[in-house]
């Protein structure tokens, strides 16, 4: 089990006949996801061909799903083009939608998430993210898949090499799903509906929150897991020496008074009897020490 | 990115929004002109991209050209809260008979557009919007329409307008919400928009916010470029197209990923808090994903280019980022400078090619270089390495 993203999920990919869409899928065939079709609009009729198998190109969402019954779509196109994209895999009533591409401008992303809102089918995960994996089931998006494999942590966090940091410092242990929701102003999804996904989640049994200065979607995430999150979380949180002002590469990740600031994050999260590491490392050995504790209530 | 008033005052006009005549003058005698051109009465207003400027003696009444050369000598040069004010803004006199409040900003909390106004404008908005919260309206607008017509009916309602002001308060707001959105702006803000004493709506004073991300949209944004309040180090990371901010500290940073470099600044800063001297991070720089060896050597130059640089902690965790190129990188760089690099670096790999990319590391045996296991030790080294060096 996982969130979002299991081995019956069926993948399109939106921009595969560019140089990065067509990297990237190489990647996700080889670690198992179920590509089906791409998607470029004007180059419909076209394949390409990945590990000796021709993957057909649509013009639009809407054909390759007629096609390829698919219900996931990763996107890389670029950015001018990204919100026409996204609205088309809404249009066609996808399920989920994984925006790779950055620096997409704020205001289409207000626009297509406010879009696929109206229509309450699609989940859009991004944009300016990793993606999600659910290891051992599926990859959608850059996570390197042989970080760690499939156990019963649930990752979220808004940076991908976070992400990717964390997955090592816990390949140990394993994970049920990892996702990146993207370091943007506005982002499909939050923290708080992951934290409520793995909540729902089986397979996992622990959840661990990265978090990163701006906003404040971690002090919002701490208020929901205090009332609703029953399994046990670990956070990190980034950015303690980022100065008032100055964006620290994610768009989202700046500080403006006092608001935003990663100490307000932290204090917000252990006032909830969240556990959150001073590093990395700390946070992964606070991890294991609560699936340790899981496991001898289990044995117990 | 933030624009001078006068800029958004040139934006405003340009999108029909009621402004009054303004003249940008980076001299006093230039100031004197535009005062005599504009007058009898002017308002001599410090160009900075900060608040505050009228408590800090940068706004002044001026009554006539001489006045106006007085106060302009001593506006320009002034340093208003860390900015050097370098340009005065010369604008008309208005008769005001009221002021109010009106901004349009991204809620990132909803992700939708938020629109604020209030009756009562001026100077100390921060302070109404907690103390009185109802004197400020708030109106969440939809991006998908946007502040129109409707949109802007709402606003004036709640704000408690006059009912004879509203139809032509609303109607500037119209105007501001295109303003908005044709100019991709995360942030409008009027403060004040004045109604003055023969009934015009005028917006007096203008504060505006561009989202970066929107640049390859509006060619028209070069001439926003304001290299002068740069970091001379930071305009020449950018001419190489790095993700660079210059900090004050002494541990030269190199990372991939804004999450992990933002991470590696605070593990780095943490190490150091222990040692003589407490040694910080003296930057952020991160080199992206899929980094080739030359950016990796960017980013090194601009690094042990900086001064107060005394050692340099390298941490990749390669996703796309491939370990044995960012060892390349290190290596070509360290070629290039020569015997010019004193400065050690400690390097930190995992993930994609590490092992390929330690691998290079070793055989090359750079005395200056040293690679550590884990992110902690590094960082740990990194610090006291800069320690050893003051």
């Amino acid at each position: 089990m996982a969130i979002w993203l299991d081995c019956d999920s069926k993948v399109i990919v939106q921009g595969m006949t560019g140089s990065e869409g067509r990297k990237h899928t190489q990647r996700m065939i080889v670690a198992g996801t179920r590509v089906l079709a791409g998607v470029t609009p004007g180059k419909g009729g076209q394949s390409v061909v990945f590990e000796e198998d021709p993957v057909p190109v649509f013009n639009t969402v809407a054909e390759a799903v007629q096609a390829t019954g698919a219900n996931t779509s990763v996107v890389f196109v670029p950015a001018a083009h990204t919100k026409r994209a996204v609205i088309d895999a809404v249009d066609a009533g996808l399920a989920l939608v994984v925006v790779i591409t950055e620096g997409v401008p704020v205001a289409d992303t207000a626009e297509f998430v406010a879009y696929a809102a109206k229509t309450g089918k699609t989940r859009i995960i991004g944009p300016n993210c990793p993606g999600l994996i659910s290891p051992g089931e599926s990859n959608v998006g850059i996570i390197p898949p042989n970080i760690a494999g499939s156990g019963p942590i649930g990752l979220v966090s808004k940076s991908g090499t976070l992400t990717y940091q964390m997955m090592f410092e816990l390949r140990d242990l394993g994970f049920s799903s990892a996702v990146g929701i993207g370091g943007d102003p506005v982002n499909g999804t939050s923290h708080i509906d992951a934290l409520a996904a793995f909540e729902a989640d089986p397979a996992t049994k622990a959840i661990m929150l990265i978090g990163e200065i701006g906003g404040d979607a971690e002090e919002r995430a701490a208020a929901y897991i205090g009332e609703y999150v029953t399994k046990p979380v670990v956070a990190y949180v980034a950015g303690f020496t980022a100065p008032p002002g100055k964006t620290m590469g994610h768009a989202g990740a700046i500080v403006t008074g006092s608001c935003g600031t990663a100490v307000a994050k932290k204090a917000a999260l252990e006032a909830v009897g969240i556990k959150v590491g001073r590093t990395p490392s700390e946070a992964a050995e606070l991890m294991r020490a609560v699936v340790a504790e899981l496991a001898e209530v289990s044995a117990g | 990115m933030d624009l001078f008033e006068y800029q958004a005052r040139d934006m405003f006009e340009a999108g029909a929004v009621p402004v009054l005549r303004g003249i940008v003058a980076d001299t006093p005698e230039a100031a004197a002109m535009a005062a005599a051109e504009l007058g009898p009465v002017v308002v001599v207003k410090a160009q900075v991209k900060t608040g505050g400027r009228g408590k800090a003696g940068g706004v002044k009444l001026a009554r006539s050209p001489g006045e106006a050369f007085e106060f302009a000598s001593q506006i320009l040069g002034m340093d208003i809260k860390g900015h050097k004010v370098r340009q005065v803004m010369v604008a008309e006199g208005a008769d005001i008979a009221e002021e109010y409040y009106f901004s349009l900003l991204l809620d990132r909390t909803t992700g939708k557009y938020l629109a604020l106004c209030s009756r009562e404008g001026g100077m100390a908005i921060e302070a109404l919007a907690v103390e009185r919260p109802d004197a400020l309206a708030r109106v969440v607008i939809d991006p998908l329409t946007g502040l129109d017509a409707a949109a802007a009916e709402e606003v004036v309602t709640a704000a408690g307008f006059a009912v004879a002001d509203r139809g032509r308060i609303a109607e500037v707001l119209v105007k501001l919400g295109e303003v908005y959105r044709n100019n991709d702006a995360t942030l409008v803000e009027v403060n004040p928009l004045v109604k003055t004493g023969d009934g015009r709506i005028i917006a007096l004073d203008g504060k505006v916010t561009l989202d970066g991300n929107a640049e390859f949209r509006h060619p028209e944004w070069a001439e926003y470029a304001d290299v002068a309040a740069e970091d001379p180090l930071e305009v020449s990371a950018k001419a190489k197209g790095l993700n660079y901010v210059k900090l004050d500290g002494s541990v030269g940073i190199i990372g991939n990923g804004a999450g992990l470099v933002m991470s590696t600044l605070d593990v780095v800063a943490r190490a150091g808090a222990d040692l003589p001297g407490q040694p910080r991070p003296a930057n952020f720089l991160d080199i992206g994903g899929g980094a080739s060896a030359q950016v990796m050597a960017d980013g090194l130059e601009i690094i042990l280019s900086d001064p107060q640089v005394k050692s340099v902690f390298v941490n990749v965790f390669g996703g796309i980022t491939a370990c044995s190129e960012v060892a390349k990188g290190i290596i070509d760089a360290l070629k290039m400078l020569g015997e010019k690099d004193t400065k050690p670096i400690v390097v930190r790999l995992d993930g994609n090619s590490v092992e390929v990319g330690r691998h290079i590391l070793a055989e090359a045996a750079h005395p200056l270089v040293r690679v550590e296991k884990t992110m902690d030790a590094a960082a740990r080294k990194a610090a006291e390495l800069a320690a050893e060096g003051e």
